[in-house]
């Protein structure tokens, strides 16, 4: 009797696990499906978006090539050139803003301190594109709408409000003990070399993660880069290039390159978003680290 | 309750400006005229320059434009840009008229240098009342440079917050207040009052709120759409999230680290690439209705509907948001579902409950007090999803011709719409404050009713 019920329960364990792994291997193809369609269309030989054939026919390199080499229409080099620059600076100055300020709410008590983290929740509530219009008469005003200008208006606004996000940073600077820093007070430290010499390199997970997100911001970015740039193509970003290819007049001649495009982006961000998952993860589920 | 509290004043000074004005001396109220007086006299030569020069600057920016710009701010410009015939030049030219719009940024950038500049005279009042009460006692006035250190030590937070703040006021502030001003005028393509416009009050409220207009109506409509949108997408990708989570982290499933990069390789691609993917895809002629005539499931001529249908366009848009969301909420889960006690279960177990009663009575009540602010904020980026539906449908189908939004617009992407497209700035501000208003409104309600925050670390 005993032995049967064991023989049941086992059968009924294996039922379970087939459903689930079977569960899971369906699902797992949904999600990565549509990527390695992107992957094939971007080798696929025959032009044109729309075709009659789920898989291409014939397999080339030629919509890389076209990629790099036919910048008549759209300078698929420049734009990569201009969005890494963007990247770099906006990276330096939101880093900067980031830690300082996470490092101020974090460590130290001042009276505007309660404050000024009331107001980041509350500008938080905004619609972001609500003050996008707004901030494109700012710049225009400033002068700054015209030529290389533009590259320094989207510097400016990609780490413009970057110190308003400081809760992860500041999270984890909370995590540190306290006593550390008093030992150092102590021994004759200054706030800025405790800063400096002692939180900065206790937190080099938070500091790779808030370099490597505000690093990606300007790849990502569309609608910002869209508004501010207007006409001025030799200017554009990476994600309006991408964009562009997909308009009526070039999706029937560029979609292919699109999808070679998006793969040769999606290569440097996939990279770093899975050697930065594991400080995502951890900055988010508020694991007590020391 | 947190709101009926009393203020306690955690930094307790003498140097306030009440008392400044009411015991200092000569010199502290001659720096309420002439600012850093007072730091001068005591020996802070550079510190008392500094306020000076700050204030010199202030009266030359006002009277070279401050004042201007502040007397045209209720009128906004009345000169309207004219036509004048040149007789020798033997052609037409343009007067320069007002332009409101400037005139309405300068107006707010001239009140925001106001407030920094009254901000800096109470400054350089207390600075001064400091001056004075350090040197009658006889003890040690800082000099320059000693105050700059300081600046590295115990005012470091002056040193550091002050280029973020900056940034803050020029890029978020700034705009917002000239956004939120904007609601109030008649900016809009509506009678053309791109160049010249006035102040009306409440009308674009009115307008917005009254449902028999056009405006009115499709204001309804989107409100509602975005509210539903709103729920299904946080709670579709919460919940699957969540299962997808556990089976994953089931004891006896294999191969978990294989099994949660697939998922997380969807995410690593970025966002605005997957999503015009989708897009493509989901077309009439796309990879989608192509694959399904391949497989015999649909006529060979036959598509389906994906975004032309209102009913078919909204759900598939949230199907698609659980493709582009899950990822994320699988990454943000694991760890708290690693988190729950694990007595708890072996509890449940002895005491007989199956899965699903585990699920109900354990699980989700233990996710749901630990992630109550997780899902509140995942809420509010819901209702301001600009991407996802301007990326995948743009808004479509627009099924009424008269109407300025589609079937899945949301507020935001009907503020987009409003803004850019149709030059509409007053209303789309006007949408603005009211998605702001719903959503603190909201926010602040579901978090002083949720149980993480009545009671910090109970369960």
């Amino acid at each position: 009797m005993a032995g049967q019920k064991m023989h049941s329960a086992k059968k009924r364990r294996f039922i379970n696990n087939t459903i689930v792994h079977a569960v899971l291997a369906v699902l797992a193809v949904v999600w990565v499906f549509p990527i390695v369609w992107v992957i094939l269309t971007s080798f696929r030989a025959e032009k044109g978006s729309y075709v009659s054939t789920f898989l291409p026919q014939s397999y080339t390199l030629d919509n890389y090539i076209k990629l790099f080499t036919d910048t008549s229409i759209l300078n698929f080099p420049q734009m990569f050139m201009n969005t890494l620059f963007i990247a770099i600076c906006s990276c330096i100055l939101s880093t900067f803003y980031v830690l300082a300020a996470s490092y101020c709410l974090s460590r130290l008590r001042f009276k505007l301190r309660k404050p000024y983290m009331n107001m980041a929740m509350i500008l938080g509530l905004f619609p972001a594109f609500m003050s996008m219009i707004a901030v494109y008469f700012i710049l225009k005003a400033l002068g700054l709408t015209e030529g290389n200008l533009i590259k320094l208006a989207l510097i400016m606004v990609y780490s413009g409000g970057a110190a308003l996000s400081f809760q992860i940073a500041k999270g984890f600077f909370d995590t540190i003990p306290l006593a550390v820093d008093e030992a150092a007070l102590i021994d004759g430290c200054t706030r800025w070399q405790i800063f400096t010499k002692i939180t900065l390199p206790l937190s080099k997970p938070i500091v790779v993660y808030t370099v490597l997100t505000s690093f990606m911001g300007p790849w990502l970015d569309f609608i910002f880069a869209k508004v501010i740039c207007r006409a001025n193509s030799d200017q554009y970003t990476i994600a309006i290039g991408l964009w562009r290819m997909l308009e009526k007049e070039y999706i029937d001649s560029w979609y292919t390159c699109f999808a070679a495009g998006a793969v040769l982006i999606s290569i440097p961000i996939a990279a770093l978003f899975l050697y930065m998952q594991r400080y995502y993860v951890d900055g988010l589920s508020g694991a007590v680290k020391g | 309750m947190g709101i009926l509290k009393k203020k306690v004043n955690e930094f307790p000074t003498p140097y306030t400006c009440r008392n400044a004005v009411r015991d200092g001396g000569m010199e502290t109220k001659l720096s309420m005229v002439l600012m850093g007086f007072g730091n001068i006299a005591h020996g802070q030569i550079i510190k008392g320059l500094i306020f000076l020069a700050a204030e010199v600057a202030y009266i030359a920016f006002m009277i070279a434009v401050g004042v201007s710009c502040l007397v045209m701010l209720p009128s906004l410009g009345t000169v309207e840009q004219e036509e004048v015939w040149n007789e020798s030049l033997q052609i037409y030219e343009y007067t320069a008229g007002d332009q409101s719009i400037l005139i309405l940024l300068y107006g707010v950038a001239t009140l925001l240098i106001t407030f920094l500049t009254a901000c800096t005279w109470v400054c350089s009042l207390r600075s001064a009342y400091k001056a004075e009460c350090l040197s009658k006692e006889r003890k040690h006035v800082n000099t320059f440079v000693e105050d700059l250190r300081t600046l590295l030590d115990e005012n470091l937070h002056r040193l550091l917050m002050t280029p973020p703040m900056v940034f803050i006021g020029a890029f978020t502030i700034l705009p917002l207040i000239f956004m939120i001003c904007m609601a109030f005028t008649n900016y809009s393509k509506i009678d053309s009052h791109l160049v010249l416009f006035d102040w009306v009050g409440l009308d674009n409220f009115k307008e917005l709120f009254d449902s028999s207009s056009i405006l009115g109506s499709t204001f309804w409509s989107v409100l509602g759409w975005t509210l539903v949108w709103a729920f299904f997408a946080t709670f579709s990708n919460y919940i699957f999230g969540m299962i997808i989570s556990l089976m994953i982290n089931r004891k006896e499933t294999r191969a978990k680290g294989f099994w949660r990069f697939c998922f997380v390789l969807s995410c690593a691609v970025p966002m605005f690439v997957s999503l015009l993917i989708m897009r493509t895809m989901l077309q009439p002629e796309g990879a989608i209705n192509v694959l399904l005539r391949n497989l015999g499931l649909i006529a060979s001529d036959a598509s389906l509907p994906f975004f032309t249908d209102p009913t078919w366009a909204r759900v598939t848009v949230i199907v698609i948001n659980v493709w582009v969301g899950v990822p994320y909420t699988l990454l943000q889960l694991t760890g708290v579902l690693q988190n729950i006690p694990a007595e708890l279960y072996e509890a449940a177990k002895v005491d007989g409950a199956n899965a699903v009663q585990i699920f109900f009575k354990i699980t989700l009540p233990y996710m749901l007090y630990v992630t109550t602010p997780y899902l509140i904020s995942t809420f509010t980026g819901n209702v301001n999803n600009f991407n996802v539906i301007y990326l995948l449908s743009g808004g479509d189908p627009v099924v009424d011709m008269g109407a300025t939004a589609g079937k899945t617009d949301l507020l935001v992407t009907w503020l987009y719409k409003l803004t850019v497209d149709k030059q509409y700035y007053n209303i789309g501000a006007v949408i603005g404050i009211l998605t702001f208003v719903i959503l603190a409104v909201g926010a602040l309600f579901t978090y002083r009713r949720s149980k993480s925050y009545k009671e910090e670390g109970g369960f």
